[in-house]
């Protein structure tokens, strides 16, 4: 955080983010109790990975970052992991055999 | 570090006792570090990642009985273990506004909040895996997981090997994640004696916010295992 933005206090938004947190954890109990036939999991991971972006842009500082390296780390990071996941899946999701 | 070498008259220009000689700025030195903790957490990503892909591929092959061991774990346990780490993270960025702002009671309370909530963790934890270990859930030699039927398919029973498997994935993925919580704590600790001590400065608290940064990141991986975990196939 640079000087300038210390003066007008980011509390009020920490208390936001903290209060979607816990309804977010909620509502992914809630939705694991429904019948969604196949899109149990995309719910349930659609809401996990908009924890994680709250969590990673507010808590811990990416989105008022002021070097754009770190904010390249992250989305590098994101992608390898992306690579390693969705090669993978894709492969085991085509073979015949499985 | 402000209290080393650099900071006791080496250099004979006038400097910033908290600003290492090699960083032109304040500003520069806090980006750095957590320019040099984002990469470490890089690597995090990548030790978790290879965890969460065997667990994609098992959990694809052998969905029913996964699912029905899944339902075997506590959900309530696990809910609330989330809102406890949601709780801790928000008391982490609490203590890191307060190093910022040179708030030494709100950074202590804070900080000795964030221990707390993580030890409440860790014991919910250990309830959890013993109730785990009672019902003979745990891989190995006397693992057992007889006619338990598959959601959703009636008549059907689980495989209790498949059913190992999800098991093992289980205790590894979050016995590393509670790992990561005994660091973290220790960690924490470390954090605690310093801003007792008086160490951080709004210049200089660069622990504070790495060491907070860390704890952000074991409380992602949690916000993927609760569900992934424990909410496979809970509808009737």
């Amino acid at each position: 955080m640079s000087e300038h933005e210390s003066a007008k206090s980011p509390l009020k938004g920490y208390f936001a983010v903290w209060i979607a947190l816990l309804v977010g954890t909620g509502v992914t109990v809630y939705a694991a109790t429904l019948d969604l036939a196949p899109y149990n999991a995309a719910v349930a991971l659609g809401i996990a990975t908009i924890k994680a972006t709250l969590v990673t842009l507010f808590f811990m500082h990416v989105w008022h970052a002021s070097e754009k390296l770190t904010k390249l780390v992250v989305i590098g990071a994101l992608f390898f992991l992306l690579l390693l996941l969705g090669l993978t899946m894709t492969d085991f999701a085509t073979r015949g055999w499985s | 570090m402000p209290d080393s070498s650099a900071a006791t008259g080496l250099h004979a220009e006038a400097h910033n006792p908290a600003l290492l000689h090699h960083f032109a700025e304040p500003q520069q030195q806090r980006d750095a570090a957590s320019l040099g903790m984002w990469v470490f957490l890089a690597t995090e990503v990548m030790f978790f990642g290879g965890l969460f892909c065997a667990y994609l591929i098992y959990r694809r092959l052998y969905f029913g009985d996964f699912a029905a061991a899944s339902k075997t774990i506590n959900m309530g346990l696990g809910a609330t273990n989330t809102a406890v780490l949601i709780c801790s993270s928000l008391t982490v960025v609490l203590a890191v506004w307060a190093a910022q702002t040179a708030r030494r009671t709100l950074l202590i309370t804070s900080l000795i909040i964030t221990m707390l909530l993580g030890l409440v963790f860790l014991g919910i934890k250990g309830i959890e895996y013993r109730e785990k270990f009672v019902e003979h859930h745990v891989p190995g030699a006397s693992f057992s997981f007889d006619k338990v039927p598959i959601p959703g398919h009636p008549g059907q029973y689980a495989d209790p090997h498949h059913a190992q498997l999800f098991f093992s994935l289980y205790f590894v993925m979050t016995g590393l994640h509670a790992l990561h919580m005994i660091i973290g704590l220790g960690i924490f600790l470390w954090l605690l004696i310093m801003a007792w001590k008086g160490r951080f400065t709004p210049e200089w608290h660069t622990p504070v916010e790495i060491g907070g940064l860390y704890w952000h990141f074991v409380d992602i991986i949690w916000i993927y295992l609760f569900p992934l975990l424990y909410l496979i196939d809970r509808h009737p």
